[in-house]
């Protein structure tokens, strides 16, 4: 039934009944499945994939390299949590090397990143040092490229 | 001087594709779905690309040794030993062609003149009965129909052979049809050919793309391995047609008569191509894996979608095309593709392109985008409804 999920996470538009039909399954076991999936947490969501840089609304991404004291019994969860909870953070990864935690920002601009990070992600008593990356330009994301060729070059009839 | 009295008559014989006029037309209408393409629309995987630009910036881009570089051979021999339990000896018993197309060309260039009968089941691919009257010989067809779901019986081949019989085309996995030849209708054929001399040209060209158990080659059976010329190649496993690189196996003598055609009017296949099959075959699987997959879930969609259409379809398991019967609604294979083309914008092709008795049948090609076949399928069962009779 994972090929549901690969299904899916390239296509979360797809009707169940397409995707029963692709896995040879009944629409009630695929619905099941999903219903499953969701109930454990296995799906987060069907979110979609945007270039917001062809829109008009303003927006910068950073990735911060955050160095922290882990928490004594807690690790470093009870020091991710505080970060991740922030809606500026997009996304956040515990690192193996030479720093302890990715987060991804998103704000408007540039100066709202840069303030989340001096009031909010800095004064964090665990949070020993953070350096902050801004992203120009997005080539690639979740695996889709964002400047696709989409012409079909083919012959139009090949026998 | 009139020229064109001057070209061969088995030239002259064989007409220009006979739906050329139709071919006209799908390339008039720029905006149409196409399930008439019969190539992968997936790109070469990055990494076998990766590793022809490679051998370009390393400047190898001389020719190679006549067979094929013998690093490609060894490669070859042993992928179709992990695959489908073939034995072959690199050095004498391969030959890398330009695309699966030379390799029948020269292997009927080697074995047929006037006189031999080419045995040539049909529906199946455009290229065996041209190729076989180049070489002077005469093809046989064998008519196949949906209720032997167009697999290759042993009652069919026995009634046509002849004391002229030299060659057997054994097209499996089949284009147009998406048959395929399981063990046991093997067996069957094995039966009638083992005490006979007549040489069988397997085209597996699409055995990567089986979808319901493994492809098995004629070849697998000892009694049928000395007899068997196996032709497969890159253009549809990888998504390489673009590259033009396949292969031949078979007996030394065999492939030692192939290589003279080959080396004077072929000389060798292109180098870049070589090295990055090279790569292929060393590290792609994986993606020969996730693309068949997504071929099948688009199978599923598609066979479905005649169906529902009210069309008569039998399953395909092979290669990617699905082969559905329009009888029901009165029109001719042509007429249906004509008109589905001009009013809903759909291109298939006709199955009369394959051979005479694919009159009643479509060909409709899969390997297009999930949107594509969706819209495509919505479309086609409007048409088929407003016009059922
Ligand atoms: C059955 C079959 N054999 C051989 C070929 C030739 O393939 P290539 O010359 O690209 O290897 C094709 C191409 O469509 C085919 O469908």
């Amino acid at each position: 039934m994972e090929e549901i999920l690969e299904i899916l996470e390239s296509n979360n538009k797809i009707t169940e009944e397409q995707i029963a039909t692709m896995v040879n399954k009944s629409v009630e076991e695929v619905r099941d499945a999903i219903k499953k999936y969701e109930e454990d947490n296995v799906i987060l969501g069907y979110i979609s994939l945007i270039n917001w840089e062809k829109t008009t609304k303003e927006s910068v991404t950073a990735l911060i390299e955050v160095k922290v004291t882990p928490q004594r019994g807690e690790g470093f969860d009870k020091v991710a949590e505080r970060i991740y909870r922030y809606p500026e953070v997009k996304a956040c990864y515990l690192m193996s090397g030479g720093f302890d935690l990715t987060v991804i920002v998103e704000g408007k601009t540039m100066k709202e990143v840069a303030l989340f990070v001096a009031e909010k992600l800095s004064p964090l008593e665990s949070v020993l040092s953070t350096s902050t990356h801004f992203v120009l330009k997005k080539y690639k994301d979740k695996g889709t490229i964002f400047e696709k060729k989409q012409k079909d070059d083919r012959e139009a009839v090949v026998l | 001087m009139n020229i064109s009295e001057m070209i061969l008559p088995s030239v002259r014989q064989v007409p220009p594709s006979g739906i050329r006029k139709f071919f006209d037309l799908v390339n008039e209408m720029k905006d149409a779905i196409s399930l008439s393409i019969g190539e992968p629309d997936f790109v070469t995987p990055w990494n076998i690309r990766e590793a022809g630009i490679y051998s370009l910036e390393k400047g190898y881009t001389h020719y190679s040794p006549n067979a094929g570089f013998i690093e490609l051979r060894e490669e070859i021999c042993k992928f179709q030993e992990r695959k489908y339990n073939l034995k072959y000896d690199p050095k004498n018993q391969v030959i890398v062609t330009v695309g699966g197309s030379e390799g029948i060309d020269i292997a009927l260039r080697s074995l047929v003149g006037p006189g031999d009968e080419v045995i040539i089941p049909e529906p199946s691919f455009v290229a065996y009965k041209p190729c076989a009257i180049f070489a002077g010989a005469t093809p046989v067809i064998i008519n196949l129909s949906a209720e032997s779901e167009f697999r290759l019986t042993p009652e069919l081949l026995e009634k046509a052979i002849t004391d002229k019989t030299k060659v057997l085309i054994l097209p499996y996995p089949n284009n147009p049809t998406g048959a395929v030849m399981e063990k046991k209708d093997l067996e069957g054929i094995v039966e009638v050919l083992k005490d006979r001399d007549i040489i069988v040209i397997s085209d597996e060209i699409y055995s990567e793309l089986t979808y319901e158990g493994k492809h098995i080659s004629i070849a697998s059976f000892p009694e049928m391995k000395e007899k068997t010329l196996v032709i497969n190649g890159f253009s549809k496993a990888y998504a390489m047609t673009g590259w033009r690189l396949g292969y031949c196996l078979g007996h030394p003598d065999l492939i030692s008569a192939m290589y003279k055609i080959h080396q004077y009017a072929i000389m060798c296949s292109p180098t870049t191509a070589q090295y990055a099959a090279i790569e292929a075959l060393r590290n792609s699987d994986d993606d020969v894996e996730t693309m068949m997959r997504e071929y099948n879930r688009r199978r599923r969609i598609m066979v479905e979608g005649y169906r529902s259409a009210g069309l008569d379809c039998f399953e395909p398991l092979g290669a990617f095309y699905v082969f559905p019967c329009i009888k029901s609604t009165g029109m001719t294979s042509y007429e249906f593709s004509e008109r589905l083309l001009m009013e809903e914008k759909v291109a298939v092709v006709p199955g009369t392109a394959f051979g005479e008795c694919g009159e009643g049948y479509i060909r409709s090609c899969y390997a297009s985008s999930m949107d594509n076949i969706v819209e495509a399928m919505k479309r086609i069962k409007r048409f088929v409804e407003k016009n059922k009779k």
